[in-house]
């Protein structure tokens, strides 16, 4: 796999305080990387070493192959979690500055701002102070700078935090076009709906360590548990029966004749085990696995257990 | 264009075109001629004569008091209780009563008025009759008054400084002392003037959390050096737009209003003197009317005698000097902080090296070639006032050399330091900050 972006055995103190211990990432090309974790675990320090605001203590960092430079901000566009602009400056005379810093050239930064612009109905307000906008609207604007100068790699914090439920799938949709043109992401959250919805990878960092990391299809089975949700009816002898000791009912429901059952498997036994033994005793209306959601194995990393409700929560 | 360039232009112009600036720009010369042409106007305003009704019960001194230009003085040889119940109705404004035995106990004499004791005319009167007692114990004393005057000395010594190139060069102590402790006083206004503005702007990037897409961007000390630039030449454009504007109401009201600048015959010779260009000539014209002094043809020739393109350059060097070095500290704090009420506990230290310079002018003007003006002079915190306020006295230019080469180091030194700490502190929120952990950003790799 072609990586974009790699992080090796990235280390940052603070005097005693040790933000990150050893951390390693590697950011696909043209793919979305969530990094997860609680707060306090080290998320943005590790985003503010990629911007090269802070350096780390040791550790390499390595744009598509090639150790960073500090010319390289120009290929990155960060949308920081606590993210402001100047109150008191125009919008479009600010966002032309601001790509400035990104080493734009005014003029071409005015034409690709005024499409941006004309995209999320913005135009009007071009000429208006800042403190005159919504908060969704400076949002919008904030998106529209990050994105504005082209950058192979995009960082967002939060990026959904104070948009409503339309601006958030406008922003999705902007998101995941980026992503076919060519750029890839890195996208920190605590929102792990939308990790599942965008996102390809994931690392999850807890207390300065990167504790997970992966595909994410593939750390939803690895913590899939073998647990399957299974549906019957016309059974010719009880459930219980049908089941030796390499299979464990966890708990069923009976409702029009239909059982609903939850049956754990044994390690290493695939379903066809499982459905081998009921086929013969009882007619199978619905069959799945039940995969856990990246919010119990986020839960389950950094707590150590699943949540409370793990069952319920599993079958959505 | 470079990045440094395009911040420093973003922070020029946004507070060039605030309509704060604009105003303060307009304003401050207007108010400043003002200041400087009030005096005058005011002075020419003659206001209602001042009326004293005079009560002699001795009948000495009728014949010594004499009008003066707005104090009138009325003889009357009433009882003095009468008098006064005429000042009451509004006759006039005060009563002096000389009682009989005035001479024997002068503080027996009484100036009774309605409305607030007019000062002028108390030390008019006071005068007029000490010197009428005076020559009456002269006269009992057989002592002629005419002897007496003759020994009476005026005495105005020149002051005059050898220069190392063996000229003589007269000096004139009131008039740097004046220059002086104004460039001082205005060094200080222009450092803590601009000084918060940067402090402010740091904040305002801090507290709308702009900061952190731009440092994704650019350095954090780039960000602080546009900032400090930026408002720097701020200061500068409004300081060169005070100045011309000063000058040019000035030069308007004096062709407008010509009576107001009126000179006395002996005064305008000194202004003649003063408008030559020859420094040779001006000094001979200088030395062949010293004979006749007078304030004014003093306050004249003592400007004359200072150089004002060294004394505009100095101030202007000195002020961005001064302001460099405490501009980098200002931002330091501005970094610090998380709110306005934060930033006193750090203010102080800058606060008191710039208040204990404008303190000592004072002790730097009695004596502006000892060790304290020199040492003041010289270190860095405390050079831009001391300097200024040292510059009119005259400078060696070793000195001067000196002072500018260190107040260069200081503010590279203190920017230094002061990115260390706005590095960490722009990114810092929500946090207490002590000088203990000052110290340990100014130590982080």
């Amino acid at each position: 796999m072609e990586y974009l972006f790699r992080a090796e055995h990235v280390t940052k103190h603070y005097n005693q305080h040790c933000a990150l211990d050893s951390v390693s990432i590697a950011v696909p090309e043209q793919s979305i990387f969530g990094l997860l974790g609680p707060n306090g675990a080290g998320k943005t320090t590790l985003i503010r070493i990629i911007n090269q605001i802070i350096a780390p203590d040791t550790g390499n960092l390595l744009l598509n192959g090639r150790t960073l430079k500090p010319e390289d901000v120009h290929k990155i566009g960060y949308l920081p979690e606590e993210r402001g602009l100047y109150k008191k400056m125009k919008v479009g005379e600010q966002a032309v500055y601001l790509a400035q810093l990104k080493g734009l050239k005014a003029s071409q930064a005015k034409k690709e701002l005024q499409s941006w612009f004309e995209k999320f109905d913005l135009m009007p307000w071009w000429n208006k102070k800042v403190e005159e906008l919504s908060k969704g609207m400076q949002q919008k604007v904030q998106f529209i700078i990050t994105v504005l100068h082209k950058p192979r790699l995009l960082i967002f914090d939060e990026p959904f935090s104070g948009f409503d439920p339309i601006n958030v799938n406008l922003l999705k949709h902007e998101i995941l076009n980026l992503r076919k043109n060519g750029a890839t992401i890195i996208f920190s959250t605590h929102n792990m709906g939308s990790v599942e919805e965008l996102c390809d990878h994931i690392a999850l960092i807890n207390k300065s360590r990167k504790i997970l990391d992966g595909n994410v299809r593939t750390i939803r089975k690895e913590y899939s548990g073998q647990l399957f949700q299974i549906e019957l009816e016309n059974m010719v002898s009880p459930l219980e029966d049908m089941l030796d000791n390499r299979f464990e009912l966890i708990g069923s429901t009976k409702k029009n004749g239909i059982l609903s059952a939850r049956i754990k498997v044994r390690a290493h036994l695939s379903a066809n085990e499982l459905l081998k033994q009921i086929m013969t005793g009882a007619q199978i209306v619905s069959f799945h696995e039940l995969i856990p959601s990246m919010n119990d194995i986020f839960i389950k990393n950094v707590t150590g257990h699943f949540p409370f409700k793990q069952e319920e929560s599993a079958e959505d | 264009m470079s990045k440094i360039t395009t911040i420093i232009k973003r922070e020029y112009l946004s507070r060039v075109r605030k309509k704060s600036f604009i105003v303060m720009t307009i304003l401050g010369p207007i108010l400043m001629a003002a200041l400087m042409i009030a005096p005058v106007v005011i002075s020419q305003i003659s206001e209602r004569d001042y009326e004293i009704a005079i009560v002699d019960d001795t009948s000495l001194f009728y014949e010594s008091f004499t009008d003066q230009s707005n104090i009138v003085f009325i003889h009357l040889q009433t009882n003095v209780d009468q008098v006064l119940s005429l000042m009451r109705d509004g006759k006039f404004d005060a009563v002096l009563h000389i009682p009989e035995i005035a001479f024997q106990a002068p503080s027996s004499l009484r100036l009774f008025s309605e409305k607030a004791t007019n000062l002028n005319a108390k030390m008019l009167v006071e005068n007029v009759i000490k010197q009428e007692f005076e020559s009456l114990k002269l006269a009992a004393a057989g002592i002629d008054e005419e002897v007496l005057r003759t020994i009476e000395t005026p005495l105005n010594i020149h002051a005059i400084r050898i220069r190392k190139d063996g000229l003589e060069q007269t000096d004139y102590p009131e008039v740097s002392m004046g220059l002086g402790i104004v460039s001082g006083l205005l060094i200080y206004i222009f450092i803590f003037l601009f000084g918060s503005q940067v402090l402010r702007g740091v904040m305002e990037e801090k507290t709308s959390r702009i900061v952190e897409i731009i440092v994704s961007s650019v350095k954090p000390f780039q960000l602080m050096f546009g900032k400090i630039t930026g408002v720097g030449l701020v200061g500068l454009t409004q300081f060169l737009i005070w100045i011309i504007l000063t000058f040019s109401i000035i030069g308007l009201v004096r062709v407008s209003v010509p009576e107001l600048f009126k000179f006395s015959p002996d005064e305008q010779v000194y202004v003649n003197s003063a408008q030559m260009l020859n420094p040779q000539e001006l000094q001979n014209q200088m030395e062949s009317i010293q004979q006749s002094n007078t304030t004014a043809g003093e306050l004249l020739a003592g400007l004359a005698a200072i150089n004002f393109p060294v004394m505009i350059g100095s101030f202007i060097f000195f002020f961005l000097g001064g302001y460099l070095l405490y501009g980098a500290f200002f931002a330091a704090i501005g970094a610090a902080v998380d709110n306005e009420a934060d930033t006193q506990q750090f203010m102080l230290p800058i606060t008191i090296p710039l208040l204990f310079s404008l303190i000592m002018a004072q002790m730097v003007m009695n004596n502006p070639s000892g060790n304290a003006a020199f040492w003041l002079s010289i270190i860095p915190l405390t050079s831009p006032v001391i300097m200024m306020v040292r510059l009119p006295f005259g400078v060696p230019y070793t000195d001067l050399a000196l002072s500018a080469t260190l107040l260069v180091i200081g503010f590279l030194f203190a920017t230094w330091i002061a990115s260390k700490i706005y590095r960490t502190g722009i990114l810092m929120y929500g946090k207490k900050v002590t000088y203990a952990e000052l110290w340990k950003w100014i130590r982080y790799k």
